[in-house]
């Protein structure tokens, strides 16, 4: 049966060659597999931290608020109240405060996953990764009452910290935000 | 009014500190309640029907934590370690599938086929059980120990202390504590800590 196609496959290869050289320099550079090209997310800025590396992030000698919340793109509670977060940093961008974002992907899912679901969803809050597997000295050290779960935020300024396990509304989140500005 | 607001207040009390008793969970050293929990075969399960065991590690755990995924060969490894001594492994998926639909009786059949589940995969139907035991997230691990007083509970936390890959584990939190157990030995790490999916309750 094949071999009754190979003519026509030539035939087809002949045209697209002529074709493809008649015209203008510009449409040679197009693919010509029929195929989507798999985008790129390499320039998808990420800061990987372990956790004293971290830790810097986490307090502040400034007089901004910070609203660092702890997500991974496979946590669907997560990536429901994100929005909020991202909401909240741009209602409140011009009163000191400021978002962070802490994935807890896989780093294998870096390049997968956490890139790809920071373009689309076109992130506005700085997002880090925290790639420490000695979980069971970094979670209580970030608050001694964590027991692991995430969703989880922690809001400070210089004065004070809190932390939360839970998952927030955009309305929740800004009332406690509130009691952090003055 | 003044009544009314009055009774709105005794209501709420008592409804705080119903919660606040409950929220915590157990401690090392507390009694674990026992349970009758419906299997992946149909069958029923309570602990009290494993005359023979020492012990327990209670793992709650589900299909679609992608930590709890990441243990799943390690929990078998466990049981298969550990149920011959007396300490057997009874996982228990504590998700409400209304919420987490990829948890539900059929979704952990399969699972428990294709990892070759050695034990029984129990699901907590109206999540009754784990708020009792303080658990908040999958995994994560009790080991009880009979005694005369019941189950008591002797470890709570993770598995071991990496998550990403089981051959940079340095410290066996669950073997170690079950290995102390038998050995007649104090627990070094009772209690851990790990990330994990919280439980939809």
């Amino acid at each position: 049966m094949d071999f009754y196609f190979y003519p026509m496959r030539t035939l087809c290869l002949l045209v697209l060659i002529l074709t493809a050289s008649c015209k203008d320099s510009n449409s040679q550079n197009k693919p010509i597999v029929d195929k989507e090209p798999t985008e790129d997310y390499s320039d998808v800025p990420l800061e990987v931290y372990d956790f004293e590396g971290l830790k810097p992030l986490l307090k502040t000698s400034t007089d901004k608020v910070y609203v660092v919340n702890f997500w991974a793109t496979w946590c669907a509670p997560c990536i429901k109240e994100l929005p909020y977060f991202e909401a909240l940093g741009a209602a409140y961008s011009d009163r000191n405060v400021e978002l962070l974002l802490v994935s807890l992907d896989f780093p294998k899912k870096y390049e997968s996953h956490l890139k790809p679901f920071i373009k689309k969803n076109n992130l506005k809050s700085k997002v880090v990764a925290l790639d420490d597997n000695d979980s069971n000295t970094w979670i209580p050290a970030i608050d001694p009452d964590w027991t692991g779960a995430i969703p989880a935020t922690l809001i400070f300024n210089k004065n004070k910290r809190q932390f939360y396990e839970q998952t927030f509304t955009y309305e929740e989140l800004e009332t406690e935000v509130k009691q952090f500005l003055n | 009014m003044k009544h009314i607001k009055g009774i709105f207040a005794v209501v709420a009390i008592v409804l705080l500190s119903g919660f606040a008793t409950i929220s915590p969970g157990y401690d090392i050293g507390d009694i674990a309640t026992d349970f009758e929990l419906e299997n992946i075969d149909g069958n029923m399960v309570s602990l009290s029907d494993y005359k023979d065991a020492k012990g327990f590690i209670v793992i709650f755990t589900c299909n679609t934590c992608p930590y709890s995924v990441a243990y799943e060969d390690r929990i078998v490894a466990l049981d298969k370690k550990y149920a011959s001594k007396g300490y057997p492994v009874i996982a228990i998926m504590p998700n409400n599938t209304d919420v987490q639909p990829r948890d539900n009786m059929d979704a952990m059949k399969q699972r428990a086929k294709s990892k070759g589940f050695t034990f029984p995969y129990l699901k907590d139907e109206g999540q009754k059980i784990s708020p009792q035991y303080g658990a908040t997230k999958t995994p994560e691990v009790y080991v009880l120990q009979k005694t005369n007083k019941g189950n008591e509970v002797k470890y709570i936390g993770a598995i071991d202390d990496n998550y990403q890959d089981a051959g940079a584990v340095r410290l066996r939190y669950v073997e170690n504590a079950v290995d102390a157990l038998l050995a007649g030995q104090p627990i070094k790490e009772a209690k851990t800590r790990a990330i994990g999916c919280s439980i939809k309750l």
